[in-house]
């Protein structure tokens, strides 16, 4: 089991999380979710103390398997329905900025 | 027609079947108590008046064609107005999510939970209010402001189905669709005073629900009485094959014509439930009722569930990691808000930053360092493991009893701003309800008193998987006996009347 040790995030960490999920934080963003993230975190903590040797990890609590659909064509939406709600669309396509320069 | 009675789902379907009262006449009083209390409550982001009369229409059609020739039985919810929470779609009516990133999505197709209340002939009038994708516990995350709670205006609702509680709990609709991640039905049903259910995990489909943490997510039904939520449960529940959580289990028919009785039922108290830092009122009116069902026949037995004070730090890392990774779709490309950026990862970065509220992000924040390398095995795997525990917690409690009875929630309403500053404070209201989600067992929040305050305050039973009769008929029981789900908030009373 690995030990975590009651922590505070600190402000790059904080920076490298939001880099992860795509998000760009304000100052104030940046100081109050280092504050309560590393609340939170502390909080979890607590979780480190359960002994889980041997315990399965649960990811789904479905009591049987589901079951594959045949493998037939179904109609989906069409082409104009799925571009309806685009913020920007050309050609049947979303249109994006640049990828790559 | 006495205002409560008038809105059980069963009186207004004897009552349109025999033609004394019609679906546009029920459709519209709907629509009146919702523009006479909708400045107070904000009870829905999106009001569907046109289609709702056209739909009522289209019901007295089918209801007249019915009364001329009565071969097949008549639909018991064709013509009764409900409202869907906004995380559900309905195609051609804009779906929020309670976010300004998606302000102007149109779904191009009809959840469904949703279609299968259409497909009973049940009139859409509104998509209620949420806390922004549904996180949240007191509907006060919602991007376009709080819902009110009708008992007392400067409380909550509870949350996130807050606007569907509200809905119901105001009399504007006699039923309501929410959805429970992790009590976002039954908190805010106890927070109103009113009935409500998450069903077992899997149960009814969740096709057209806009995903938070897909291990958990449920669709629940909210009502006046257990009878009512039941009769919505049965039609929206059964397999689907748009959704591969969905099991292939058959759907109870419960009919509450029979003699409901609680008689030898087994009911569970697991003292992980009834802790200090409740409520005083809450723990006392609970265990009134528990002892009210002991004296109906009722078996009580102390069970004890001891992984519960894990509960709260296992769900939020897992449905914070399950959020990080559903609304990482949000990124201005296919549907929903896009900042004008040159670059395209400034582009998604902008985009999700100004269009997400405060809470989605510190989720999303929080779900991403649980999942990021190095800190997986320790947050987000161990919470798996420990998940596991709860879950057996569950599966052992339920060998001796047949019913699991505790408080919804440890305090009644609190009020708006009470919580805003403090995530934790506001994550621990849901420390008896969490739990369920977690095992995947179904839960029904019904109305067993008022606190000191004038609050009402809410009894949850739990069951097994698939045990959602038993809750439902035990609570019609005890609905039988009691007349707490009968008491309605002044302000809901017609004006002239208190």
């Amino acid at each position: 089991m690995v030990i975590i040790e009651p922590m505070s995030l600190t402000h790059e960490e904080v920076d490298h999380i939001a880099q992860l999920a795509r998000l760009s934080l304000t100052q104030e963003e940046r100081d109050r979710y280092c504050e309560q993230l590393s609340a939170i975190l502390d909080y979890a903590a607590r979780l480190q103390s359960v002994d889980t040797h041997a315990i399965p990890p649960t990811s789904t609590v479905l009591l049987t398997r589901s079951l594959l659909r045949a493998d037939e064509a179904h109609h989906g939406l069409s082409t104009e329905e799925v571009l309806k709600n685009a913020p920007a669309a050309e050609n049947n396509q979303f249109r994006v900025p640049p990828v790559m320069e | 027609m006495n205002p409560t009675e008038s809105l059980s789902l069963h009186s207004m379907s004897v009552a349109l079947q025999a033609g004394q009262v019609s679906s546009r006449e029920l459709t519209s009083e709907a629509l009146q108590q919702m523009q006479r209390l909708e400045p107070q409550v904000h009870a829905f982001l999106t009001t569907t008046a046109e289609l709702a009369l056209s739909q009522a229409d289209q019901a007295d059609q089918q209801l007249a064609d019915w009364r001329k020739n009565k071969t097949a039985p008549c639909s018991p919810l064709l013509g009764i107005p409900v409202a869907i929470k906004d995380v559900l779609t309905l195609a051609g009516v804009r779906c929020t999510c309670g976010s300004r990133i998606l302000e102007n999505f149109v779904p191009p197709y009809t959840a469904t939970s949703v279609q299968r209340l259409l497909d009973a002939g049940m009139i859409i009038v509104g998509k209620t209010n949420t806390d922004e994708f549904a996180m949240g516990s007191s509907t006060e995350n919602s991007a376009y402001g709080p819902t009110k709670n009708p008992w007392d205006l400067t409380r909550v609702p509870g949350g996130t189905s807050g606007g569907s509680a509200a809905a119901v709990s105001a009399r504007m609709v006699g039923a309501a669709i929410g959805t429970d991640t992790g009590g976002s039905v039954r908190q805010p049903a106890a927070f109103c005073g009113v009935t409500g259910l998450k069903p077992t995990y899997g149960r009814v489909s969740r096709y057209g629900l806009v995903a938070y943490g897909s291990s958990l997510d449920s669709v629940g039904a909210l009502g006046l009485s257990a009878e009512d939520v039941a009769l919505l449960f049965c039609q929206m529940a059964g397999f689907d094959a748009r959704d591969a959580t969905s099991m292939q289990m058959p759907v109870p028919q419960m009919d509450f014509a029979e003699n409901t009785s609680l008689r030898g039922l087994k009911i569970g108290i697991p003292d992980e439930y009834f802790i200090p830092g409740t409520h005083a009122d809450v723990a006392n009116t609970v265990q009134a009722a528990i002892a009210q069902m002991e004296a109906q026949g009722a078996e009580i037995r102390r069970v004890s569930l001891p992984h519960t004070e894990y509960a709260l730090p296992v769900y939020y890392l897992i449905a914070s990691a399950e959020a990080s990774a559903n609304l990482a779709r949000y990124d201005g490309v296919r549907y929903g808000l896009r900042e004008p950026e040159e670059q395209i990862l400034e582009m998604y970065r902008q985009s999700r930053s100004v269009g997400f509220g405060s809470e989605v992000k510190r989720r999303i924040m929080l779900g991403t360092y649980a999942l990021s390398a190095g800190y997986y095995d320790a947050y987000y795997g161990q919470a798996q493991k420990v998940r596991t525990l709860i879950k057996q917690d569950f599966e052992q409690a339920f060998q001796s009893v047949d019913v699991i009875a505790a408080p919804v929630a440890p305090t009644t309403a609190f009020r708006l701003g009470e919580h805003t500053e403090d995530p934790l404070a506001m994550y621990l209201e849901d420390i008896f309800t969490l739990p369920a989600n977690l095992a995947g067992v179904p839960g029904l929040a019904f109305p067993c008193g008022f606190a000191s305050d004038g609050l009402p305050v809410g009894m949850q039973l739990m069951g097994p998987h698939f045990g959602e009769a038993t809750l439902l008929r035990a609570a019609a029981h005890y609905q039988q006996i009691t007349d707490w789900h009968l008491r309605q908030p002044a302000l809901s009373l017609p004006a002239g009347r208190s």
